[in-house]
């Protein structure tokens, strides 16, 4: 494989046994396992430099802040956007979602109006927007998604024509099935038509690179926890001129200018959308995970997971397996399914053999039943994995079918 | 080790169930839902002056699930609801305790005891069972 083995060892979670085999991780779209050195830079903060940010006039105080707009720097860099003010802090992808349906729609969101999110999104990318719809009047549409897993376009074109679509939102890569959706193509023809954008790249740091600055989108949504960062922390990339119109997402401390009784104001972004004492220790860890990508690259990651994948997809094909979606594009995600044994049965004979892999629905109901499946075991791969992982995969489908035959 | 847990019977029950299918009119009827896995059973029955004339089930999931529901339908069918309230309490149990299992009372549902040495199966044998209760709790 494209990346040396070496970098397993750095994953202390790695190292260890599972129901007396060897632990082997295949649930890196659920959450990855974190290297090192993003253990100890969380931990180290802590350690040397716990203080709430943007508070205490005093050295600790310093640092922590010093770490905090660092993390915020760097993610700037890393997903290519102008301004750090870009950059909002959230617990994870899905309140930078809910953030961006709260503030965005209740400025612009109308009665009638249409947000059209396709099939295949995560609930998380569903869900917002359904309750923002239901706040103002406005509809909900799904854009079909074909046989293969990807969006349907035509019908994305058809819909722009004939709906008064406000927002498209859509995600990056698709947790489920691993499909890469053209996103710049997507966002492109929903700002002809007069759209607004929201990509959910809660699958996209660690694999594909983005420069958000040159897509055509108002939001771009992540967590740190599926790039090898800590969980408990995520952010939302905004458009500067988008956000300096959006009013506050929740209110708080450290997100006002001035409170009194008769008129509050509020900071400017990223502030205005940073209410409450923030997480600098989960920064610091982002941080280093970013920094760990970027040392790896993400075009090798993507190439080395690219190479695992296709192997791995003919070795499941051999051992009976039919793959859900062939996709033109494609993360390090397989969904397969096998006849005759149900998915959830499936992941107790490789949970058995020391396997960690997700089987179910993968928070994208509206996906397996548009696809007619009651769910899917789903392998997703990350720099620590390699082809032997598979092996074990494959033993535990010999395992099953000899149950199940 | 799995071939405990994967006994015939279950794998039989699993894929011919008993009692599948839909009742026209039922006087009661609930769902239940794993979002852990997605599994979802339906279950629906006539009960008549305190007895259960009819249960049948529908919906999908995994060998477990079906299994449990295929046999529960056959463990209480005939039985009043406060019997079969007591085969889920004796079951529960058997699914979740150490104890011996009470097989004058579970019959084949015993062989479902397996799922204690799987904790994340357990809800999988449970389900349709949790429904039951559901529906004759809520339209009793
Ligand atoms: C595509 C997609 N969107 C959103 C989310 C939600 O991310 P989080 O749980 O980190 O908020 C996930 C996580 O599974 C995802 O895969």
């Amino acid at each position: 494989m494209s990346l040396p083995s070496s970098i397993r060892c750095q994953f202390p979670a790695l190292q260890q046994e599972v129901n007396g085999r060897p632990l082997v991780y295949l649930d890196s779209a659920a959450t990855s396992q974190k290297p090192q050195r993003v253990i100890d830079a969380v931990s180290n903060f802590y350690e040397t430099s716990c203080a709430n940010v943007n508070r205490g006039a005093y050295e600790l105080g310093r640092r922590s802040t010093n770490l905090y707009e660092g993390a915020r720097t760097l993610l700037q860099e890393f997903i290519g956007a102008e301004h750090s003010e870009e950059i909002i802090f959230t617990k994870g992808c899905t309140e930078a979602i809910n953030l961006a349906a709260n503030s965005w729609s209740a400025e612009y969101l109308e009665y009638e109006d249409v947000i059209l999110v396709s099939e295949m999104e995560h609930h998380a990318n569903i869900v917002p927007w359904q309750m923002a719809a239901e706040r103002h009047g406005a509809r909900v549409i799904p854009i079909p998604v074909t046989f293969d897993c990807e969006i349907d376009l035509d019908q994305f074109e058809s819909l722009l024509r004939e709906e008064p679509v406000k927002m498209v939102a859509v995600k990056h890569i698709c947790n489920a099935t691993g499909t890469i959706n053209p996103i710049e193509q997507i966002a492109t023809m929903a700002k002809e038509a007069g759209s607004a954008v929201m990509i959910d790249g809660a699958q996209g740091l660690a694999h594909q690179r983005v420069s958000v600055k040159d897509l055509p989108i108002d939001f771009y949504a992540m967590a740190s926890h599926k790039a090898y960062g800590p969980m408990g922390i995520g952010a939302l990339y905004g458009k500067r001129e988008v956000l300096r119109e959006l009013p506050p997402y929740q209110g708080g401390g450290d997100m006002i200018r001035a409170v009194s009784f008769e008129d509050t104001t509020y900071r400017k972004p990223p502030g205005r959308f940073e209410a409450g004492t923030q997480n600098p220790a989960d920064a610091a860890g982002f941080a280093e995970a970013l920094r760990f990508i970027s040392e790896v690259g993400v075009e090798a990651l993507h190439q080395h997971e690219t190479e695992i994948r296709i192997a791995a997809e003919k070795m499941l094909q051999d051992a009976g397996a039919d793959i859900v979606g062939s996709p033109k594009e494609k993360a390090g995600i397989i969904s397969f399914v096998l006849p005759r044994i149900h998915p959830h049965d499936f992941s107790t004979f490789s949970d058995q053999l020391g396997a960690a892999i997700r089987t179910g629905h993968h928070c994208c109901m509206p996906l397996m039943s548009s696809l007619g499946l009651p769910g899917t075991a789903r392998v997703s791969l990350a720099a620590y994995n390699s082809i032997e992982d598979l092996n074990v995969l494959i033993e535990a489908i010999e395992s099953a079918r000899r149950i199940f035959a | 080790m799995l071939q405990e847990l994967y006994q015939e019977v279950i794998l039989d029950h699993s894929k011919s169930p008993r009692n599948s299918g839909v009742i026209d009119e039922p006087s009661h009827q609930a769902e239940g839902f794993n979002p852990f896995c997605g599994d979802q059973v339906k279950v629906m029955l006539i009960v008549d002056e305190g007895l259960i004339q009819e249960i049948r089930f529908s919906g999908q999931g995994c060998a477990i699930s079906q299994a449990s529901a295929s046999m529960m339908t056959q463990a209480v069918k005939g039985h009043t609801v406060a019997e079969a309230r007591d085969i889920f309490k004796t079951f529960h149990k058997a699914v979740t305790e150490d104890d011996e299992p009470d097989i004058d009372v579970l019959n084949e549902l015993a062989s479902l005891c397996g799922v204690k040495a799987y904790p994340s199966r357990i809800k999988c044998a449970t389900l349709a069972w949790h429904a039951m209760e559901e529906a004759l709790e809520n339209h009793a």
